[in-house]
């Protein structure tokens, strides 16, 4: 069947194929052959995440699940968490679908309805941050129907309400942004609240994994006391009609799936007249040559390594993208973060929780920085003919990453050295290899690209990608055994870590670049 | 320039092979202070013959020396009196032009306030001026080649490499650029450009080079290329009658006019 040009199928159509393109060369490098290995690791991966939710969430399903006002309470405590997480999503996506220009300006220059466009691709927001919420969500649903009934299906369509009421909210937000702050600030401010409600989901993963999966006695902070559940509003109240539904209560059911389509539908109908004013106005940023008062120019006198550590500051400071780019990444790490935790963190105390998310999230961000210094190298050749040594330059972009990674960590690090010397040290220790790690296998497969190219970084390397998750994760593991005095089986995930280094180094290109 | 000016650069035996040969056994030398244009057709290897001059490959044999420093022996000295500017500019977006050339300076380890000096004059010549405190993120191509070119000029080098500097100006910008590297040649710079705008390589180099599969076929004044295919002709014809003239004979078969110079 042909699909009417430019009509909203047919731009469905063109997105869906984009994406999916998109989405398979990201995830092979371009190569067809690994398609078959990554459909192999997705279901080792899926299967792996499905036992570990049975071991969690048996228990919990053994003695029966009562729609009493306890369960309500955990449940929508943990629906509103993955909501923050969708709602950081969403909002990362719409900022980028108003500012990145990539086709937008072929499209809008077209007699194309730029309506039409918008509510395609806010569609598309839609359902990607549902993928990400059922890729996160489904081992525990799986889990749930697999022993307590297929009712607890209804969760996914709970979901799909949720992911486009947090597109629809992260809409009207941007649209507010640009109302209020203009096209200039938006995106940065988008970011910012991006980042909030992220960094919400981060205190509250770690409610939820003390509720659910902790030592109830001493970590039921928050949903699971009684106090607080006593203040919560009664069974019968509209709060609860989010975790009715995914309970397998129908009117509820289809109260908040109706809620989720006309909060999504009202917005794109209210919002889509702006957008293109609004992607236009975003695309003039660029060639707005703003009035800057013409300070006197003073340069200082600097090494080459002073040079080179201050440009990178200055680039990674004015990176319009980095702030969710890196934050995501740190959210992504979470789960791997509560696995650990529920695992071997049982008689460390409540800081635990918190060692293996910042040696982690120190990975990460490492892995990031390190990237952008390293091979988003946006004037690679001029820096390799300058005169100055390789290893110089090299070491003045890790010594710029490191500073920022420093920073960021320093004050978490005192913090923690009121609570507890021995974990402030742990952690110290450990984030430093872990931020050492991933450098160093940034710098294994560094390949010179473009720095608007750091959202599709890991496709230069599924390797080194795959090597800097693992070693985060393993440093992270060692870190929490050693801070509970675990000494013995610390050495396994340590040992782990160092094996993930080693292979990742053997599997790297050896031949230099110049 | 005379016949006895020292030679800027000086390549002896050069080969470089990626999934093919590109390069092979190419010999050169262009003396300083001279204008010198390298033409040949896409896939010639110009640009990988250039980018192992400037340090940016690695050659698999032969040598190459600037101003009688051996860029494998010394490659930081080399670096530090040649400059690079490619048909993409090395600019960062988020660095405005002034930024731009204090980082360019401080890696060439150039004094602080004589670059600064430099750097404000260098805006001013290439037109600058209205945009120095702007970012580059916003900047046409024209300006962004400008602006790679007073990164280029800051740090004073002895021996400018260009790889199609001209691609994608306009015609203002375009003369801009011609003229301050006529200028820097006047100061006894030297220059050495590939093009495929013959008529710039007609123009303005005293002295033009043809590259065709990896080797020099041919080599001279436009006189000297003229006299060799035996007609007055334009540049373009004595081009494409040298590289069809390769061709026939079934690969680099022609020797360079000029070898003795």
């Amino acid at each position: 069947m042909r699909l009417a040009p430019a009509s909203m199928p047919w731009f469905a159509a063109h997105e869906a194929r984009l994406m999916w393109r998109d989405g398979i060369a990201m995830l092979t490098g371009g190569y067809p052959a690994r398609r078959i290995a990554l459909t192999i690791f997705v279901i080792v991966v899926a299967i792996v995440l499905h036992l570990m939710a049975n071991a969690i969430v048996g228990p919990w399903v053994e003695h029966g699940i009562a729609p009493d006002k306890a369960t309500l309470v955990a449940i929508t405590g943990t629906g509103f968490l993955f909501w923050t997480v969708m709602l950081s999503q969403a909002l990362e996506s719409v900022t980028r679908a108003y500012y990145s220009r990539a086709d937008l300006d072929l499209i809008l220059s077209s007699p194309a309805s730029s309506h039409t466009l918008f509510a395609v691709r806010t569609g598309i927001t839609a359902a990607t941050t549902l993928l990400l919420a059922c890729l996160l969500a489904s081992p525990v649903v799986d889990v749930l129907v697999l022993h307590d009934g297929a009712h607890w299906l209804t969760a996914y369509l709970v979901l799909a309400a949720l992911s486009a009421l947090s597109t629809a909210l992260a809409v009207l937000i941007t649209v507010a942004l640009f109302r209020l702050a203009g096209p200039r600030r938006t995106r940065l401010f988008a970011q910012i609240i991006a980042a909030l409600v992220g960094a919400g989901f981060v205190i509250g993963i770690q409610a939820i994994a003390i509720l659910h999966f902790g030592n109830m006695a001493s970590r039921f902070a928050l949903f699971g006391d009684p106090d607080f559940i006593a203040a919560m509003p009664p069974l019968d109240s509209l709060v609860w009609a989010p975790a009715r539904a995914v309970l397998g209560d129908w009117p509820s059911l289809v109260g908040v799936v109706a809620l989720g389509a006309l909060g999504l539908g009202g917005t794109i109908a209210f919002a889509a007249s702006s957008f293109g004013r609004h992607a236009i106005a975003a695309a003039g940023i660029g060639q707005q040559q703003v009035a800057r008062r013409a300070r006197p120019v003073h340069f200082r006198p600097r090494s080459q390594k002073q040079q080179l550590r201050v440009k990178e500051w200055k680039l990674l400071a004015r990176d319009p993208w980095l702030l969710s780019q890196t934050l995501m990444q740190v959210l992504y790490l979470l789960p791997p973060a509560l696995y650990l935790w529920i695992s071997y963190g049982q008689s460390a105390g409540t800081y635990v929780v918190v060692i293996p998310v910042l040696v982690m999230a120190t990975g990460q961000l490492s892995g990031g920085l390190s990237w952008l210094a390293i091979s988003g190298e946006d004037a690679h050749d001029l820096v390799v003919t300058a005169p100055v040594p390789p290893a110089a330059v090299t070491q003045a972009k890790i010594e710029a990453v490191a500073t920022v990674v420093l920073v960021l960590l320093a004050p978490i690090i005192i913090l923690m050295l009121f609570a507890s010397l021995h974990l402030a040290a742990t952690t110290a220790v450990f984030a430093a290899l872990s931020s050492g790690s991933a450098t160093a296998i940034q710098l294994w497969f560094r390949v010179p690209m473009r720095r608007a190219m750091f959202r599709r970084r890991q496709v230069a390397s599924r390797v080194s990608t795959i090597a800097e998750a693992l070693s985060s994760i393993f440093w992270a593991g060692t870190a929490v055994l050693v801070a509970g005095d675990q000494y013995t089986i610390a050495a396994l995930p340590g040992t782990l870590a160092l094996v993930t280094l080693a292979i990742a180094w053997w599997l790297s290109p050896k031949g230099r670049r110049v | 320039m005379t016949d006895s000016a020292p030679l800027a650069l000086d390549i002896e035996g050069l080969a470089k092979s990626f999934d093919r040969p590109v390069v092979k056994d190419l010999h050169l030398r262009v003396k300083a202070g001279e204008f010198y244009a390298l033409l040949g057709p896409n896939g010639a290897g110009k640009t990988t013959i250039l980018r192992m001059v400037a340090g940016l490959l690695q050659p698999e044999a032969g040598a190459i020396s600037v101003f009688g420093i051996d860029t494998r022996k010394d490659p930081l000295g080399a670096k530090s009196i040649i400059a690079w500017v490619s048909d993409e500019p090395m600019v960062y977006d988020r660095l405005t032009p002034y930024e731009y050339l204090e980082f360019v300076a401080g890696l060439w380890g150039i004094d602080p306030a004589r670059a600064q000096a430099h750097a404000t004059e260098l805006i001013g010549w290439l037109g600058l001026a209205p945009h120095a405190h702007q970012r580059c993120g916003g900047f046409s191509k024209g300006m962004l080649q400008k602006v790679a070119l007073a990164g280029a000029l800051v740090h004073d080098p002895r021996l400018i490499i260009l790889d199609e500097p001209l691609t994608g100006l306009d015609a203002g910008s375009a003369r801009q650029v011609k003229q301050v590297l006529l200028d820097k040649v006047k100061q006894g710079v030297t220059v050495i450009m590939t093009t495929h705008i013959l008529e710039v390589a007609e123009r303005m180099a005293e002295r033009i080079g043809v590259i065709n599969h990896g080797r020099l076929v041919a080599e001279g004044t436009l006189a000297e290329l003229r006299a060799r295919i035996g007609r007055e002709t334009t540049l373009e014809e004595i081009f494409l009658d040298l590289v069809a003239e390769e061709e026939m004979a079934g690969g680099p078969a022609a020797t360079a006019v000029d070898a003795a110079a």
